[in-house]
């Protein structure tokens, strides 16, 4: 383990950056593709989840502790996010018998 | 050698990335979304942030994609109740995500991220260290994120209740 941990440092920080760009954008990407309101609300995690990975590395790479108190905080939010926004998907399905974020317009008077 | 193991999972979590927002049945893009999450938990540990680790797998994997799995199983959802968008809107998506990412990529190419420590000898990532900062300097925001559990809670409650009139 150690030994596997030592060679890890090959890794430069900026493959972390780009790394978590691009799941960033493959985020953005699925909640622009997609009319699944279910499959919007993923890619919002997919976002989440990769400033999560970004702070997790610059803070293991800086040796300061406060990034991962941070994504810890944001894991919290996270969960409390998705209960209340899936508790709201299925109302909206309860109302709309749709989860089509395109039969959402009552609103937009 | 081991340095591969980077590419590997970055290599998984894309591809699965990829494969969640493209994929037509709701139910395989949760389960490539749980794989994902899990090639994620895994750089947590190349990185040494053990504690992380775990959390990441116990909320992400065993309760939130659970919740996810349930509301698409609740609702029924498979390919061919999937809404289809027109390929002029797809295509749009697709370069309006691009370009962000080529945004993000040039603006932070000249960057110089000079790195502190390897991350293997870090090691505030462990339990014994995070749980000090957490309950030395974190300890208020810590206790408030009770009431934000509370406060989402009864939303969610309050949100699922069938109507009584």
């Amino acid at each position: 383990m150690q030994e596997l941990l030592q060679n890890v440092r090959l890794v430069p920080m900026e493959h972390y950056v780009w790394l978590s760009s691009l799941l960033f954008c493959i985020g953005v990407m699925g909640v622009l593709l997609r009319r699944n309101t279910i499959v919007m609300f993923m890619s919002i995690e997919l976002m989440l989840n990769a400033v999560n990975l970004l702070l997790v590395a610059f803070s293991a790479y800086a040796n300061k502790p406060e990034g991962e108190v941070f994504v810890f905080f944001v894991m919290v939010v996270a969960a409390a996010e998705v209960a209340v926004g899936l508790g709201l998907l299925v109302m909206i399905y309860r109302n709309q018998n749709t989860t089509d974020s395109q039969a959402l317009q009552t609103l937009k008077w | 050698m081991t340095e591969y193991i980077f590419y590997f999972l970055s290599f998984v979590s894309v591809l699965t990335a990829l494969l969640v927002i493209s994929a037509r049945n709701p139910v395989h893009s949760v389960l490539y979304l749980i794989l994902c999450f899990f090639s994620i938990a895994g750089h947590y540990i190349l990185l040494n942030a053990q504690f992380l680790a775990i959390v990441h797998i116990i909320v992400y994997s065993g309760a939130i994609m659970v919740l996810f799995l349930f509301v698409v199983m609740l609702l029924n959802m498979n390919a061919e109740s999937e809404p289809k968008k027109p390929m002029f809107a797809k295509l749009s998506a697709v370069i309006a995500g691009g370009s962000l990412f080529l945004v993000i990529v040039t603006a932070l190419k000249k960057a110089e991220m000079v790195p502190v420590i390897s991350p293997a000898e870090s090691e505030i990532g462990l339990v014994k260290n995070l749980g000090k900062v957490l309950f030395n300097d974190f300890l208020l925001p810590f206790e408030i994120t009770s009431v934000l559990f509370l406060s989402a809670m009864v939303g969610a409650v309050l949100l699922g209740k069938k109507e009584l009139d």
